[in-house]
């Protein structure tokens, strides 16, 4: 009993840390998505705070600090992103993939400028990261993500502002004609989206590792997406589809060298297959196979006002 | 006239992004003269810089190609990176199973194959494969999202990463050799490889892998453009892509064009398998493509869509790529990720310009 008890424990906290930054992430393409902007450059904001946050935790000692300034690149990478989709109007997922691989060379091309290491930037000294809380256990960043989630409920459903978010992205023509800013509310969308993001990435880089390198969000971005549209753009279940999905990568992370896993699949387990879960579950949910999946109705749709 | 209008705003979007890559390189602390020059020179300064940027354009074609088919019927194909990793496991299966390959393992010759087929049989069967199994898993998306409206965006990004994952199980439990550190299948039978140019051409390197691959890729753009243009079907496909009502109000009917331009799109990525499994490597090798099927929607979107577009812009993104090698090692401080941001840019430049071309 013992020795099924611990691993299950571990799994436990595993599935926590693995699904922080993806509960981020995806609580932030909930916001632009809800407001109709497609966000596949989830995996490229995080980067953008993961590399942020590396460099000011690095040069200013201070890990807060630097996960302040990653919620501030990533909402500045986004209003990249906002002004191509919203302002010029173009394909929003050829911008994303566009966000997406200026993430991947950047920040590697700017730490082979400042540390001359190439895509990694330095080594953060232990006390300067963002450690867990209760008995090295659960990262504030897993404990704020956690509380999002609750705000997010709030400000969705219960705030004018979660109010016009929800209405420019289902019906902008009527949010327009009701008075709603609808680029206004589309650009804000999408730059939360990139906040938080960046603050997935940022506990990539200074809570779960100590450094930056080149593309280490690995698909965490696009897992996040798929957690999005598995939840049906709804912020709890976002939050249990991220969990679950930790879950699977935690058991994934485990199954190498866990004896009672191998008793109970009779054998190695194929990583592989576990890291697919995610992805075969979206194509179903997709498909509408567990209930109707309803995308915001105006997703993907740039607004031109009537003149 | 025409062709000054669809080529201007590809223009200013490479222009732009030089300038805009050029202000980073200068940020950074390098000259951006020097940097820009060394894309040139490496490329296109010498006959081994010009034959192996031609190698590094030929998967780009391909990618290109396939994007550019399936945007002509209104979609959009990201998954051409997971079709051309299914379609060169295929293939290079194929050459192993019908291509006599023997395996060292651990000082004991096995062997790994049902029968060796000659060339003549074998490489057609490969190149075959290669394209079937490439338009199956492109045919995915396209069947989902006739069948149940599923948007084929998520799709391809989802079969993406089971692509790959699927491909490295199978790589990693049967088809590794034994005791190999690298995670790559068994050589495939020497009867499936296709010639190198270099066998033929003198003044080519011996060291350059550009091979007859490559001018399938030239056959292929030529034939799209046939198919696309002065078919019946390709006139269907477009007609879906233009207005999918009134294409069906005409009698045609859209559910079946977009499993079709699916399934020729992952063909066409597919056949990136013909070049680097049957010309370069000669098994399959586990993450081999560098990022080609992202980069093909670059490709598609600087080569505005059509076939000779996409030649051209998949031989300046090769220039870039082959450039890469070199700012590495000729500047200070760059590397080759500037080939990424160069590629980023461009791509948000052409998809923001893209309403003024209408």
């Amino acid at each position: 009993m013992e020795d099924f008890l611990i691993p299950i424990s571990i799994i436990l906290f595993s599935a926590i840390r693995v699904a922080t930054p993806m509960i981020f992430a995806a609580l932030g393409g909930l916001f632009s998505e809800r407001s109709g902007v497609i966000n596949i450059a989830l995996e490229g904001l995080m980067l953008a705070g993961a590399f942020t946050a590396a460099v000011v935790t690095y040069e200013l000692s201070n890990p807060y600090l630097g996960f302040l300034a990653a919620l501030a690149a990533g909402g500045l990478v986004a209003l990249v992103f906002a002004v191509a989709v919203i302002k010029f109007e173009a394909d929003q997922v050829v911008a994303g993939v566009g966000i997406n691989f200026l993430m991947l060379g950047l920040p590697a091309l700017l730490s082979g400028a400042i540390y001359d290491a190439s895509g990694s930037t330095e080594q953060i000294a232990k006390e300067y990261l963002l450690t867990p809380w209760f008995n090295n256990t659960i990262s504030p960043a897993s404990i704020l993500a956690f509380l999002l989630v609750p705000v997010v409920v709030y400000v969705l459903y219960k705030t004018p502002f979660g109010l016009r978010l929800r209405a420019v992205g289902e019906n902008p023509e009527a949010a327009d004609a009701a008075g709603v800013k609808v680029l206004a509310m589309r650009y804000t969308g999408v730059i939360m989206s990139g906040v938080l993001a960046a603050a997935g990435g940022a506990y990539l880089a200074i809570g779960q590792s100590s450094f930056f390198t080149r593309g280490m969000s690995a698909g965490k971005g696009f897992i996040a997406l798929a957690a999005l549209i598995l939840a049906k753009w709804r912020p709890v279940p976002v939050l249990l589809a991220c969990l679950f999905f930790g879950f699977t990568e935690a058991i994934a992370i485990q199954a190498q060298g866990a004896d009672f896993l191998k008793n109970l699949f009779g054998g190695d387990v194929p990583v592989q297959f576990i890291e697919i879960i995610p992805y075969v579950l979206t194509i179903i949910v997709l498909a509408g196979f567990i209930g109707a999946s309803r995308a915001p109705k105006a997703l993907g749709i740039p607004y031109r006002k009537e003149k | 006239m025409k062709l000054f209008r669809e080529a201007i705003y590809p223009l200013i979007a490479v222009i732009l992004a030089f300038a805009i890559g050029g202000v980073i390189v200068l940020i950074i602390g390098d000259n951006p003269f020097a940097a820009f020059w060394i894309f040139i020179e490496s490329s296109f300064g010498s006959v081994k810089g010009i034959t192996e940027t031609l190698f590094y354009a030929t998967p780009l074609i391909f990618t290109g190609l396939a994007v550019a088919v399936a945007f002509r019927c209104g979609l959009l194909n990201i998954g051409a990176e997971g079709q051309l990793y299914v379609a060169a496991f295929a293939t290079a299966w194929v050459g192993i199973k019908f291509g006599g390959t023997i395996v060292n393992v651990f000082g004991k010759q096995e062997d790994w194959s049902w029968v060796s087929l000659p060339a003549i049989l074998l490489i057609p069967m490969c190149i075959a494969t290669a394209i079937i199994v490439g338009g199956l898993w492109g045919a995915i998306p396209g069947y989902l999202k006739a069948r149940f409206g599923s948007h084929e965006v998520i799709n391809t990004i989802m079969l993406n990463f089971i692509a790959i994952a699927l491909v490295s199980y199978f790589t990693q439990y049967y088809y590794k050799v034994p005791g190999d550190p690298i995670l790559q299948t068994a050589p495939i039978g020497e009867a499936a490889h296709i010639p190198q140019l270099n066998q033929f051409l003198p003044f080519i390197p011996e060291t350059v892998a550009l091979n007859v691959s490559f001018l399938i890729a030239i056959l292929m753009c030529v034939l799209v453009y046939v198919f696309l243009w002065k078919t019946k079907w390709g006139y269907e496909l477009r007609a879906v892509g233009q207005n999918p009502d009134a294409a069906e109000y005409g009698g045609i009917s859209p559910k079946k064009q977009i499993v079709i331009a699916m399934a020729i799109s992952g063909a066409l990525a597919g056949m990136v398998a013909i070049g680097e499994v049957l010309g370069f490597r000669h098994n399959y090798y586990d993450g081999f493509s560098g990022s080609w099927g992202f980069f093909g929607i670059a490709v598609a979107l600087l080569g505005r869509n059509h076939p000779f577009g996409v030649l051209i812009a998949a031989i300046f993104f090769a220039m870039i790529i082959r450039g890469g090698l070199f700012i590495d090692i000729d500047t200070k401080y760059i590397t080759k990720d500037l080939v990424e941001v160069l590629q980023a840019v461009i791509i948000l430049l052409v998809a923001s310009l893209q309403k003024y071309t209408k």
